[in-house]
């Protein structure tokens, strides 16, 4: 099969990156590694479709890939304000 | 083995390769920013040579058309994500890692660092 070589490298990126997950040190690295585990996990299931020939997991991929993004910016963005509601700092403020 | 099944394997031989090195980036680098770097070459060439070489086996069918819009998902999608990782992790005061200290402000100030 050719799509082998393909589902293998994505799981050793997986694991890789679930590694920097876990090791932080940071809590920005620890969004990017689920960022990154997010859309290697949509090319997964995108290869599996054409791996087990079942039509349905294009669209978990689609599903995955939107949750994903959201989380992802709803998690920074809680972290960079302390606040999901509040508006951003004005500009003299920052930094 | 037809033509566009050699595309095809090429195709996703070469993503997965990309994608173990972006994440062998991830692992190694030094700080967040450098990390972000490398882990965007998952998302840009990891995925869209993956990405193509299953639109190559789909042909013009229902599945190509969904997976041109995980493309589009993943291409406005990702730079938005970095972008946002970015700017939290610089608001929350983290800094980059510099091969000289004081490097950051010199560029901020747009001063000489040879004066």
């Amino acid at each position: 099969m050719i799509y082998v070589p393909a589902i293998l490298a994505l799981l050793v990126t997986l694991a890789l990156a679930l590694v920097r997950a876990f090791r932080g040190p940071t809590l920005f690295d620890r969004a990017l590694a689920g960022n990154a585990i997010g859309t290697v996990s949509m090319l997964l299931l995108a290869l599996l479709e054409f791996f087990t020939g079942r039509p349905e997991y294009t669209d978990l991929a689609l599903v995955y890939g939107l949750l994903n993004i959201g989380g992802t910016i709803a998690v920074l963005k809680f972290f960079r304000s302390g606040d999901l509601g509040k508006p951003a700092l004005p500009a003299q403020e920052r930094r | 083995m037809t033509l566009a099944q050699a595309a095809t394997s090429v195709l996703l031989g070469a993503g997965g390769l990309f994608c173990v090195i972006g994440a062998v980036g991830l692992l190694r680098m030094p700080d967040v920013y450098t990390r972000a770097h490398a882990a965007s070459v998952i998302e840009t060439i990891g995925a869209g040579l993956i990405l193509a070489g299953l639109a190559i086996d789909a042909g013009f069918t229902l599945a190509t058309a969904k997976l041109g819009a995980m493309a589009l998902l993943i291409f406005f999608a990702s730079p938005t994500a970095g972008h946002a990782l970015a700017k939290a992790a610089y608001e929350r005061g983290i800094r980059a890692k510099l091969a000289r200290p004081g490097a950051e402000s010199e560029a901020v100030r747009g001063k000489d660092p040879a004066q």
